[in-house]
């Protein structure tokens, strides 16, 4: 077997490129929504409760692919015309499968803070509390670091699978890892190099994503036990 | 919205059928259905492995998890549209090569869920059941498994829910299930995107939503009969 | 330093503090002692206000504690409080748990709360501790660690709640030997304990608590040889047994 020209491999290239920026731009996203969501979450108004909630079970129960659809092709629709025809000439795809991507992801990272902060026991807010801290200097020293160390492993899975799925923009025409590696295949048909190609550079991806997540579970871990 | 759904509910229901094939929503769950009949036993094989004392087999499962939970589910399904064809010697329909793909995906998720629940069985029962005499897989069949697999019952309804989400992805090989018949409803209302894609959205929706519900329904049901037994 | 008036407190229709009265001059040490359920925890949280109460008042320092303009943060940095379950940060070092209310709540330099969290450190004997975290110590030693938390502040009056009943028989010692030096120094305390050779040797008054109310208050000496209350003398010799 022989590998993929260098014009080919370009190509490929530019598309692990893409994945990555989109990888990133929508893991910042999901992130701040996701804490946004954790925090109206927390309030005691009923009705901000019952959204939040709408808003993690819509996420969670609609496949991503619908998302990326409805983002693509039916959101701008509310657009005016102008605002649109810009969009569309200005890389729309990409924008567009950003926000689906990291507002879906949103949904499962809030879910994974909240249930971190559910296994810090009251006990720890109570013991800050009683040394003076106010509320936001309890949830900043005392609760907020421990609820995210707990739900390092969970959100690493989360960064592994959003990695992944930024595959799925392709169907909006996202030039991406697998795109490319369809672009390619078509072209060449030589299908076990350029597929071997792109799952390797998704693999190189995965693990790296792993290891760090790795090294962050690691630095984070607090070191013997939690009996305390 | 509305009218998109009275105009185009069979479309959207079983695709063409009985004019021509079967599609839309009915082959979504028929592929999810397939996708986690083959994928379970698969993957309580995998887990087997992957937990057995034999050095060399639990390092070779354990790759072949790493690897697949490394690769986009969308990439397996081109994989699996190059190497099915050669594996049978003929070739295969579209549906047939989502349905592979997703069984191998969905075993290697399934075959975790159910590693960690072996695993978190505590050791003093594979120890009773040993000391009474009893072997390595009596010990599994009897003692280890019916505890882990009911405790892990949740997180497997919850893979359920993810195949139904992932079998839309066949949409990009024409293999017409919901995602695809709604596109080709699109096709055809050609100015309405946000409410066909919004109609399909809501299937999903209530689709997976009352099946995650009702399945969680279910296992507090189990887990209570135990209780009370 | 301390004084509470027909202090009453519910739990929905449940009354667990019956009008308290109890007041503390400064450096004096108080035990509170009574069956499980009686209301020394709930009595004990009213003054640092973990606890609301329904009726009565209570003053620390001369401050009315439920005064409506009274700001409970910094009412809680002047009231060390320590607990049964230590309630240890697991997240942090022992160095940092004892610097975290002198650098994050009290805004103080760094250099001058490790020296003062490191003195303090070295008085209830774990310096070389410094950079553990929680879960690598005993319980004793989490506990002393603990009130060195409490104390870092410089609170002029301390409470205590069972500080030594999570504790495994052969580190209750230690963490004694620590606040009876507290209680040598002058220091104000408020103990919940049924540690009675520790109520014999530094406690002023033993006050005994049961339904809610106190039941009975006397210098050490007379409640230990001639309790009045009948429960008191039954509760006495249970604890003698045990
Ligand atoms: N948060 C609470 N809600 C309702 N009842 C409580 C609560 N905390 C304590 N109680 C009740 O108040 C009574 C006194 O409790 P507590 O002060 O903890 O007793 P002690 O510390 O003497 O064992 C008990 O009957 C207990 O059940
Ligand atoms: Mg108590």
């Amino acid at each position: 077997m022989y590998l993929l020209e260098a014009q080919y491999l370009y190509q490929m290239l530019g598309g692990m490129v893409t994945t990555i920026q989109l990888f990133i731009v929508s893991w910042v996203l999901a992130f701040s929504v996701a804490l946004t969501l954790v925090v109206i979450r927390a309030t005691e108004w009923s009705v901000a409760r019952w959204l939040v909630d709408a808003y993690v079970e819509y996420h969670r129960n609609v496949p991503l692919l619908v998302h990326v659809l409805f983002w693509y092709f039916g959101m701008p629709e509310l657009l005016p015309e102008s605002v649109r025809g810009w969009l569309y000439q200005h890389n729309a795809e990409m924008s567009l499968a950003a926000i689906a991507l990291g507002l879906g992801a949103a949904a499962y990272i809030a879910e994974d803070i909240r249930s971190g902060l559910r296994a810090i026991p009251d006990t720890q807010f109570e013991a800050a509390r009683a040394m003076g801290a106010n509320y936001l200097q309890g949830m900043r020293y005392v609760i907020i670091p421990q609820a995210l160390r707990h739900a390092v492993p969970a959100l690493i899975g989360r960064a592994l699978l959003l990695f992944k799925n930024t595959s799925v923009t392709m169907a909006i025409g996202v030039a991406e890892l697998t795109y490319q590696a369809r672009e390619i295949e078509n072209d060449t048909y030589r299908t076990f190099a350029t597929y071997g190609a792109a799952t390797a550079m998704y693999l190189a991806g995965a693990f790296l994503i792993m290891f760090i997540g790795a090294r962050i579970h690691a630095y984070y871990a607090i070191s013997g036990g939690r009996n305390a | 919205m509305l009218e998109i759904v009275r105009e185009y509910w069979p479309m959207l229901l079983v695709g063409q059928y009985p004019n021509g094939p079967l599609g839309g929503l009915a082959l979504t769950l028929i592929v999810a259905v397939l996708g986690l009949a083959f994928s379970l036993p698969l993957s309580l094989l995998i887990a087997l492995a992957r937990v057995s004392p034999v050095k060399w087999l639990s390092f070779v499962t354990a790759q072949f998890v790493r690897v697949i939970r490394g690769i986009p589910l969308l990439m397996l399904i081109f994989w699996a549209y190059f190497v099915v064809p050669k594996l049978i010697g003929s070739s295969v329909s579209g549906f047939t090569t989502l349905v592979c793909a997703l069984v191998v995906y969905q075993a290697a998720y399934l075959a975790e869920v159910i590693r960690a629940g072996i695993e978190a069985i505590p050791s003093g029962q594979i120890e009773a059941s040993r000391s009474m005499g009893s072997s390595y897989m009596l010990t599994m069949r009897k003692v280890i498994l019916p505890q882990a697999l009911l405790n892990v019952l949740p997180s497997m309804t919850n893979q359920f829910v993810s195949t139904i989400k992932e079998t839309s992805l066949g949409y990009v090989i024409s293999v017409n299930e919901l995602t695809f018949s709604a596109n080709q409803v699109n096709n055809l209302v050609l100015t309405q995107p946000l409410q066909v894609f919004g109609v399909l959205a809501v299937v999903y929706f209530i689709v997976c939503f009352s099946l995650s519900r009702s399945l969680r329904w279910l296992d507090m049901r189990i887990r209570r009969s135990r209780a009370m037994a | 330093m301390i004084k509470m008036e027909k202090v009453s407190k519910w739990f929905g229709q449940h009354q667990v503090l019956n009008d308290i009265d109890l007041s503390l001059n400064k450096g004096e040490v108080v035990v509170i002692c009574g069956p499980s359920g009686s209301g020394k925890s709930t009595l004990i949280r009213t003054i640092n206000r973990l606890e609301s109460i329904q009726g009565g008042r209570i003053e620390v320092d001369g401050e009315d504690v439920y005064a409506g303009h009274m700001n409970v943060n910094s009412l809680r940095q002047k009231i060390g409080f320590v607990f049964q379950q230590f309630n240890l940060f697991p997240h942090m070092t022992v160095l940092d748990n004892v610097m975290f209310g002198l650098v994050n709540i009290q805004k103080r330099s760094k250099k001058e709360s490790m020296e003062r969290a490191r003195s303090l450190l070295d008085r209830v004997g774990l310096l070389e501790k410094i950079n553990a975290y929680p879960g690598a110590l005993s319980g004793g030693q989490q506990q002393r660690v603990a009130i060195a938390r409490a104390l870092a502040q410089q609170p002029p009056v301390m409470l205590f709640d069972e500080p030594t009943s999570a504790l495994d028989p052969e580190m209750v010692g230690e963490v004694l030997q620590v606040m009876k030096e507290l209680a040598k120094e002058g220091m104000t305390m408020v103990c919940v304990t049924h540690e009675m050779g520790f109520a014999r040797e530094v406690a002023d008054r033993v006050v005994f608590m049961d339904a809610g109310q106190i039941q009975e208050i006397a210098d050490p000496e007379t409640f230990f040889t001639s309790p009045q209350h009948p429960r008191a003398q039954r509760f006495l010799s249970d604890v003698h047994i045990r």
